[in-house]
């Protein structure tokens, strides 16, 4: 009994351990995520074709980094980067796809 | 087998792309195209009426206007902006000197093409142009001071035909399609273009707002927004179409936003000016 | 000073009909500026319209109504080329008036 009890503290433990590897987000990790957020939404930029919930996004990351909130500063970074990515999508579709909506 | 498969992939070959319309430029057809449409889905609507945007398409919505309209709410605006161009600059001159028919009646003929300089020129641009050209400091695109100018020149010129030029420079040309392309091309998170709204849907309902029709919509503009509280320009209504498809604004007058009013200004040739406007 | 008062009467046989926009930002108190400061309250809180030394409209205004009231009514007993006054009080003390002809 003694020797279940010390295997299943072993087994929290390692998943305690387990759990906060994964989501000890670093200020690196935050810095490289929102730096590629950043590039992607400066490529919508050059297509003339951001949306404002994106420079929205990347704010609240850039707050939650400054308050060392660095795994959901992280998430809301790749979201930011998600955002822009499509809005670079929808800029590139749209180059060809707005002469089919014109009054003819 | 093989043969069929073979017959598949000539079919496939021989199949013609679908067919879009010209390829090339044609602003006359574009303009004859985009008035049919307008006219046929609105029989009722007298060609000139278009002009006064969601008070064409809502007749409740018009009786309020037209009682608002006898004692109307841009009246501050307009004698604030006649009071802005009668008055002189530091050096003595004033708007009149650089405007034809010093600056009076002449709000239709805007944007034009400027030839020298290659570039869309609106009328809030060219005021600008002539505040530096005499030593004063440019307006503010977006706020009170270009509204209340611009509402005072659209005022001298109710009721003036819009008469807007392309020339036959592949520049002017080039600047009308990309206007053309900009009134079409979907954009923010909403996923929406100016036609979506006002092609698609004039008259439909956005939240509480009657949509206006694309034909003859910048003929009301500078427009008093009940919302603002307030005159704003074409700028400012430009932008904050912008933001509310949730596409971040560009800045004010760029050369999107001046060929997009380029095109449409071409689409309202011969409608009256009927601004400045007065909106929910 | 330009007058903040627009006024148009309108007799139309003993009844006149009165319409008056005021240029007033009517700050509510509540807004707040770009700064995120807030804008202080500055609102009419009397309008008044006299005609042959008697009050023949009062409004009490106040924060809930918006910048540039327009107010419209109708009242008995003018007749046409009378004058009709118009004033107002804000909460600052500031006060303008005007007097015009009814037409």
């Amino acid at each position: 009994m003694y020797a279940r009890g010390l295997i299943g503290l072993a087994v929290i433990l390692s998943i305690g351990s387990f759990t906060n590897a994964a989501s000890a987000a670093s200020a690196d990790d935050f810095k490289a995520a929102f730096a590629k957020a950043e590039a992607a939404n400066k490529q919508a930029g050059d297509l003339k074709n951001q949306w404002t919930t994106t420079a929205q996004q990347l704010k609240a990351a850039q707050a939650e980094a400054a308050a060392g909130d660095y795994d959901v500063a992280v998430t809301d970074a790749q979201q930011a980067e998600a955002l822009a990515n499509a809005s670079i999508a929808q800029a590139k579709e749209q180059a060809a796809a707005w002469k089919q909506a014109v009054v003819h | 087998m093989r043969r069929a498969l073979l017959l598949a992939m000539a079919t496939l070959a021989l199949a013609a792309p679908p067919v879009f319309a010209a390829d090339t430029t044609n602003p006359q057809a574009d303009f004859r195209a985009f008035r049919k449409y307008f006219t046929e889905r609105f029989p009722k609507v007298p060609l000139n009426d278009f002009v006064n945007g969601p008070y064409s398409m809502d007749a409740g919505l018009r009786k309020q206007w037209e009682e608002i309209d006898a004692f109307p709410p841009y009246q501050f605006a307009v004698d604030k902006g006649k009071q802005m161009f009668d008055t002189p600059f530091a050096n003595g001159k004033t708007y009149a000197d650089c405007f034809p028919n010093k600056g009076i009646g002449i709000r239709q003929n805007y944007p034009y093409f400027d030839s020298k300089s290659g570039e869309v020129i609106t009328l809030d641009v060219a005021l600008n142009q002539c505040r530096e050209a005499n030593g004063e400091k440019p307006f503010d695109y977006n706020k009170d001071d270009m509204a209340a100018l611009t509402a005072y020149m659209a005022f001298t010129s109710r009721g003036k035909p819009f008469a807007i030029e392309i020339p036959d420079d592949p520049r002017a040309l080039a600047a009308y399609e990309k206007g053309k392309e900009y009134f079409y091309t979907r954009r923010g998170q909403l996923n929406f273009s100016c036609a979506s709204c006002h092609v698609q849907n004039p008259g439909g309902h956005l939240r509480t707002e009657v949509l206006a029709p694309a034909l003859g919509i910048v003929a009301a503009l500078p427009i008093y927004r009940s919302e603002w509280g307030g005159m704003g320009t074409t700028s400012r209504r430009l932008t904050s179409c912008n933001s509310q498809v949730r596409a971040a604004p560009l800045k004010p007058e760029d050369p999107s936003y001046r060929d997009v009013e380029y095109f449409l200004s071409y689409m309202s040739n011969g409608l009256p000016v009927s601004g400045p406007g007065a909106r929910p | 000073m330009a007058s903040t008062i627009r006024m148009r009467a309108v007799a139309s046989g003993d009844t006149t009909e009165v319409q008056a926009l005021v240029q007033h930002p009517m700050d509510s108190g509540f807004v707040k500026d770009a700064k995120g400061d807030l804008i202080p309250p500055h609102y009419i809180e009397v309008l008044e319209f006299q005609h042959a030394g008697k009050t023949v409209f009062t409004a009490f205004w106040g924060p809930a109504v918006a910048k540039d009231p327009y107010v419209k009514f109708s009242f008995k007993g003018a007749q046409k080329g009378d004058d009709l006054t118009i004033s107002w009080v804000d909460n600052k003390g500031q006060s303008d008036s005007l007097v015009g002809k009814i037409m």
